[in-house]
């Protein structure tokens, strides 16, 4: 059965709200409307405005609301419209609820999930597309989960929810709409997903890319075109930012010898630039071939006119491109 | 024989924002709760004072925000409230936290980052945290949505608690609380948002940065409320009604004016905004220990040699509690990756690559 990612994040919120009556939906537009971009939908009929809450346009009043709603016992699921607009209550993801266990020695507990789009869209110029998992996954207290497929979504967001700990979600709005094939297990009410562990998406000998959310999808893709050339990729998908699994990532690169990361973020200080880092001070340097190569999107602001929109997200020929300079194919 | 029960009057009205009924500002007092209150507010100075004398000595690093001069405010209000309410406020904190329960040890060793610290050396001087006590925030006017949310779980559990969410003059401009107010109102949340007025935000009187000071007004829809914070029966008999009000009507806007005696933090040396004569002014004649000192020989609930006797029995346990504060241990090391998350977090990295905590 194939399903779509906005329905496997539904169905991640609708089986957890089923399960735990402190789990409650809010943000912008998710009752009513059903979701600015319909991930919500379906959930206010069945649960009640008690529990899926239409906020007003005020990111940092509900963002600090929804943190402290968690840590007055609740078990909220912040939506942002987008992650842009999450910049407006950064200071109540960072410093609200990603401290509170810390400076409190434990006595506060802040189980939230803060989740939305984030990352590249199209045609919306550069206040809204861009990528904020460099900044996220660099803060200790948090955890970042990046999904990419709908069983990561169904699964990723799950755990998010179960998690005791704030977490933040980042989608991709053009995932939203696609289809991918789910298995039964996958499907059934009681899967979930470790936060924390990577998958290896496709098996491979020669090189290693690794990638998150939409960039996966890159990945994946340029992985099967340089099979027909004789190239073999192993394609890891992290799922998770922080804590990143650097054990798949070493494994994989001891096997492969050589790493390719792949993002839609920029390059400086990114999560490619982390996995280079990682891979510097691990074991696994002994173990490349070559140097480790970014693909990333470029280091601009993201420009409206399609044209240029196209030079500053990545994709599956920039992967391709990277993968045979580093080969000297 | 003296009563050991007594009426006594707030010395000024409060003022109504949007509210006909307000409280009446005469409530009874007994002779045991007024001992409490003078001894709270009496703890309470004596441990910010110490508090600023061990700054100076360099005991206490960094940020260090001290509350004399408010003790009614947070006596009076712990007072008032109903055991279901919870309450958070921003950096100026320790009075809070000694009304919460905790000692001057642990107040003063959280202020040294030791072991017996309330938040075991983790949090410092801006960061107490309890059952139903939310913090201790030390961003200006973060607090304020956070005490609306935790209003919001008061409200979807229905268990009849408000939350008290304390904020400065300082932080009654920041648009965070404008967003709170909303929602409050929207939702009719059980919250009482608390601008304590001590005229400062840092080193700008109110009235250079706020174009209006009357702080109980500025919540429009949400109805307010004006409290002398000078004046601990004002404090009291305000909070017991607006806890009421709160629970069965939705937010409202407290504000509790009062004067904070030293400056911002210890990094301010108060000599420019304001002169030592407006301070000493206020010392002398609204200063809310003094103020309540004469309502309890008034009502012969105490003599002068006796609340000069306790004075002096508080000056001695301070001490006597900062010296405890100062012999405890350092906090131990394994803390230092304990609280990232709830469970144990492996393999955190340190300064250097060879340097990695809980090692796996």
């Amino acid at each position: 059965q194939t399903v779509a990612v906005r329905d496997a994040l539904n169905a991640a919120m609708d089986e957890m709200m089923k399960k735990d009556d402190k789990v409650i939906v809010m943000g912008e537009e998710v009752g009513q409307y059903h979701g600015a971009y319909k991930v919500t939908r379906g959930l206010l009929e069945k649960y009640g405005e008690k529990r899926v809450i239409d906020t007003p346009i005020t990111e940092m009043g509900f963002g600090g609301l929804a943190v402290g709603a968690g840590l007055g016992g609740l078990r909220p699921v912040c939506e942002f419209m987008t992650f842009n607009f999450a910049m407006q209550a950064i200071d109540h993801i960072v410093n609200s609820a990603a401290k509170a266990h810390y400076m409190s020695s434990g006595i506060m507990k802040c189980p939230i999930v803060f989740r939305g789009p984030n990352g590249m869209s199209t045609g919306v110029a550069a206040q809204h597309s861009q990528c904020f998992a460099a900044w996220y996954s660099s803060c200790p207290g948090l955890k970042v989960v990046a999904p990419w497929s709908s069983e990561d979504c169904k699964g990723l967001l799950k755990a998010a929810i179960a998690d005791p700990n704030p977490v933040v979600c980042l989608e991709n709005e053009l995932m939203y709409g696609q289809e991918f094939e789910m298995s039964d297990e996958a499907l059934a009410e009681d899967f979930i997903l470790p936060i924390g562990k990577a998958k290896i998406e496709r098996e491979g000998t020669d090189v290693t890319l690794v990638a998150h959310s939409i960039a996966v999808g890159f990945a994946v893709e340029a992985a099967k075109e340089l099979e027909n050339e004789g190239i073999s990729c192993e394609v890891v998908n992290l799922r998770t930012l922080r804590p990143l699994d650097t054990e798949t990532i070493i494994n994989s690169v001891k096997k492969t010898n050589r790493l390719v990361t792949v993002e839609g973020g920029w390059p400086q200080c990114g999560i490619g630039s982390e996995i280079c880092a990682v891979v510097m001070e691990s074991e696994a340097f002994d173990h490349l071939d070559a140097p480790v190569h970014r693909v990333t999107g470029a280091d601009v602001p993201t420009p409206y006119a399609k044209n240029l929109e196209d030079l500053v997200f990545p994709n599956a020929s920039n992967v391709v491109r990277t993968v045979k300079g580093m080969l000297n194919l | 024989w003296a009563s050991d029960v007594a009426t006594f009057t707030a010395k000024q009205e409060y003022k109504g924002h949007k509210i006909d009924d307000l409280p009446s500002g005469t409530a009874e007092f007994t002779k045991e709760e007024a001992w409490k209150y003078f001894k709270d507010m009496s703890v309470i100075r004596r441990m910010e004072t110490t508090a600023g004398e061990l700054y100076r000595s360099k005991y206490i690093r960094g940020f260090c925000h001290l509350y004399s001069g408010q003790e009614a405010v947070c006596v009076g209000m712990m007072a008032g409230m109903k055991p279901e309410d919870s309450f958070i406020t921003a950096y100026r904190c320790h009075g809070w936290a000694y009304c919460h329960g905790y000692s001057v040890k642990q107040i003063l060793a959280e202020l040294f980052g030791n072991s017996a610290g309330a938040s075991q050396g983790l949090g410092g001087s801006m960061h107490f945290y309890g059952d139903k006590f939310y913090g201790g925030n030390g961003i200006v006017g973060a607090q304020v949505p956070v005490g609306a949310g935790v209003a919001l779980a008061h409200q979807y559990a229905n268990d009849n608690g408000v939350c008290f969410t304390m904020y400065g003059d300082g932080a009654a401009n920041q648009g965070q609380v404008f967003e709170a107010y909303n929602m409050a109102k929207l939702w009719n949340l059980p919250c009482v948002f608390v601008c304590e007025n001590n005229k400062y935000g840092m080193g700008t009187s109110a009235s250079r940065a706020a174009a209006s000071v009357d702080y109980y007004t500025r919540g429009d829809y949400v109805p307010g409320i004006w409290v002398d914070g000078m004046d601990i029966v004002a404090v009291r008999e305000a909070t017991k009604w607006a806890s009421e009000y709160a629970s069965k009507n939705g937010p409202l806007v407290m504000e509790v004016e009062t004067y904070r005696y030293h400056g911002h933090s210890m990094s301010d040396p108060d000599t420019t905004y304001r002169t030592r004569d407006d301070i000493k002014k206020v010392r002398t004649t609204f200063d809310p220990i003094l103020l309540f000192r004469n309502h309890m020989v008034e009502a012969g609930f105490a003599t002068e040699d006796e609340l000069k006797a306790a004075e002096k029995e508080i000056r001695a346990s301070v001490k006597a509690e900062a010296d405890e504060a100062l012999a405890a241990p350092p906090t131990s090391q394994d803390l230092l990756t304990k609280f990232i998350h709830i469970e144990e977090t492996n393999n955190v990295r340190g300064c250097d690559l060879y340097t990695v905590y809980n090692q796996k």
